[in-house]
């Protein structure tokens, strides 16, 4: 009975988990097919596929620049973030020191904060240091955001880390900087390349921030707000689709390479 | 507790006498970066609020004006809030019920499958918010995907859903799942199997066994997701617009109003404190009842 009744669950949730994955995909799916139906306008079921307008996207000099913007943005932001994270989990996990407490709430608090507000309140701050948005400011103004987030993602892999091995390396004589290249390191990676992985994309889709601090500098994801509010061009379906193709490429490239990286480690 | 100690420095510190402590040398990038980025913006903030309306006299003058407009009987922005408290709530509520089975299938139904499974779930976040909800404008219009299907199929056509209030609500519960999905799956695996078992096997019969030693264990993870999901949909704007076609105006809406349209700072400022000050407060509340360590470092 009880054998039947487990089973009659595990069909449950696992039906339930593919009905949601199917609905999540979904209207990334039409956004696709949009994007590849010939003519100015879409409807359903589509009468002509055509890669038209993915030509017409990609030869346009105007989303050249949104992409060096944002690409510009992502790296900066991923390699700010993950150099100032990396310190930040070792005081968030590893350490023990008056305030961590303190310490780790705080660095939750922009996570759990409304994004837009976050980009207002950066504008006026910038304004009234007198500078004037731009792409930089963007850059800082991802970094808020995403920096908290790196560093619980490394902070995670810090907490299966154990400390009796720096101490061991320690007795035996080892400089601190040893100690960090030849043990921390190391034994960390997979939790940095989590890291670096999560901030790229999450700048590279961030739309809120970019919103209000980016100034006249637009970004892939904002030029497609500005788009979709005046009326529909089949180009945001069409830069849609590849910005989540790119995305998809990175993340399998990044997923296998830190899979590999936690193999070796078990190893 | 292995945390107690205090790393690899013993030795060092015997040299020297006073060594700022490991802990606050590697906090200190972020802190001072989180000071001059998030503390600063948001004490801006909170001096504009405090200028006088429709100008740029920050830090120069102090008034309340802007919070007794707010305030006053006659504004109705009150509505506003309410409709973003509402949602949120509703959002919340929603994406538990959602959520909690997949969860419970990542923790102790999908083995080996879980890593892939959760791939699923985590991509999305990867793609802009506002591409995603577009995809759901090209299904849900006329003579989009689901009205072309119905009719090719002989039916009528497609529900005229977009653009009211039950798609935002709907569009929320869809951006938000994963804020919801992977807390409260982290708060699952705290439960131990073994315990749950041994309930079983002293005669616990299922419900019991979900009330009385599932869900308090997993609780933490739940409270977070939980948080997570309503501060995000309390400031969320992008549903609201792409989807509902403004049939309802968001709080974040009105916020962005003062500042773009109206050129009123301080009012704007005003708007935005309020619902700092609400979901701060909610937030930092929920954290003190939460130990990090034990939720993150699965302890």
């Amino acid at each position: 009975m009880e054998q039947i009744g487990q089973k009659r669950s595990r069909l449950f949730i696992g039906i339930w988990t593919a009905f949601v994955v199917l609905m999540l995909y979904l209207p990334i799916l039409c956004g696709a097919l949009a994007g590849l139906s010939k003519g100015r306008y879409f409807a359903f079921p589509v009468k002509i596929y055509s890669t038209e307008w993915w030509g017409k996207t990609i030869e346009s000099f105007e989303i050249h620049t949104l992409i060096e913007n944002s690409l510009l943005i992502a790296f900066i932001v991923t390699f700010v973030s993950v150099v100032i994270a990396f310190f930040g989990a070792l005081a968030f996990a590893r350490y023990d020191w008056k305030g961590r407490r303190l310490y780790q709430k705080f660095l939750l608090l922009p996570i759990f904060f409304p994004q837009p507000v976050l980009g207002l309140a950066l504008l006026l701050w910038f304004n009234s240091l007198g500078i004037s948005p731009s792409w930089m400011t963007a850059v800082i103004a991802h970094l808020v955001w995403i920096v908290p987030v790196v560093t619980l993602v490394i902070a995670i892999q810090v907490y299966s880390f154990d400390p009796v091995l720096e101490e061991a390396a320690s007795d035996l004589g080892a400089s601190r900087l040893f100690i960090l290249r030849e043990i921390t390191l190391p034994i960390l990676w997979p939790g940095i390349w989590s890291g670096a992985l999560f901030a790229f994309l999450l700048s590279w889709g961030n739309f809120p921030l970019s919103l209000y601090t980016a100034g006249a500098d637009s970004t892939v994801p904002k030029w497609l707000y500005s788009k979709m509010v005046a009326g529909y061009t089949p180009m945001v379906p069409a830069l849609g689709t590849m910005s989540t193709l790119a995305a998809a490429t990175l993340l399998l490239l990044g997923g296998g390479m830190i899979a590999l990286l936690r193999k070796h480690k078990q190893a | 507790m292995t945390l107690a100690l205090s790393g690899p420095l013993t030795e060092e510190k015997t040299r020297k006498r006073f060594v700022v402590p490991a802990g606050i040398r590697c906090a200190g990038p972020i802190l001072i970066f989180l000071g001059l980025g998030f503390l600063a913006p948001l004490l801006t903030v909170l001096a504009y609020s405090v200028a006088t309306p429709k100008t740029f006299d920050v830090f120069r003058s102090f008034t309340f004006d802007n919070f007794t407009t707010i305030l006053s009987p006659d504004n109705t922005v009150w509505t506003s809030f309410a409709w973003s408290i509402a949602f949120a709530a509703m959002t919340v509520i929603l994406l538990a019920l959602v959520a909690y089975p997949i969860a419970y299938g990542l923790n102790r139904v999908f083995g080996k499958w879980a890593g892939l499974v959760s791939i699923f779930f985590v991509f999305p976040l990867f793609i802009s918010e506002n591409v995603r909800l577009y995809g759901w404008v090209l299904f849900f219009i006329k003579n989009g995907v689901l009205d072309g299907t119905l009719k090719t199929l002989g039916f009528a056509g497609g529900p005229d859903v977009l653009f009211s209030p039950g798609i935002i609500l709907f569009g929320m519960v869809y951006v938000y799942l994963p804020f919801m999905l992977f807390p409260m799956t982290l708060g699952l695996a705290m439960v131990p199997k073994d315990l749950v078992d041994a309930a079983a096997d002293l005669g616990a019969g299922r419900l019991m066994i979900w009330r009385e030693i599932e869900l308090p264990l997993a609780m933490p993870g739940i409270l977070i997701g939980m948080l997570l999901t309503f501060v995000l949909a309390a400031g969320a704007v992008a549903e609201a617009k792409i989807l509902g076609g403004q049939s309802v105006i968001m709080i974040t809406h009105d916020i962005e109003i003062a500042f773009t349209y109206a050129q009123n700072w301080p009012l704007g400022s005003a708007l935005a404190v309020l619902l700092m000050i609400l979901i701060s407060g909610l937030a930092l509340f929920v954290m003190s009842k939460l130990d990090l360590d034990r939720i993150l470092g699965r302890r």
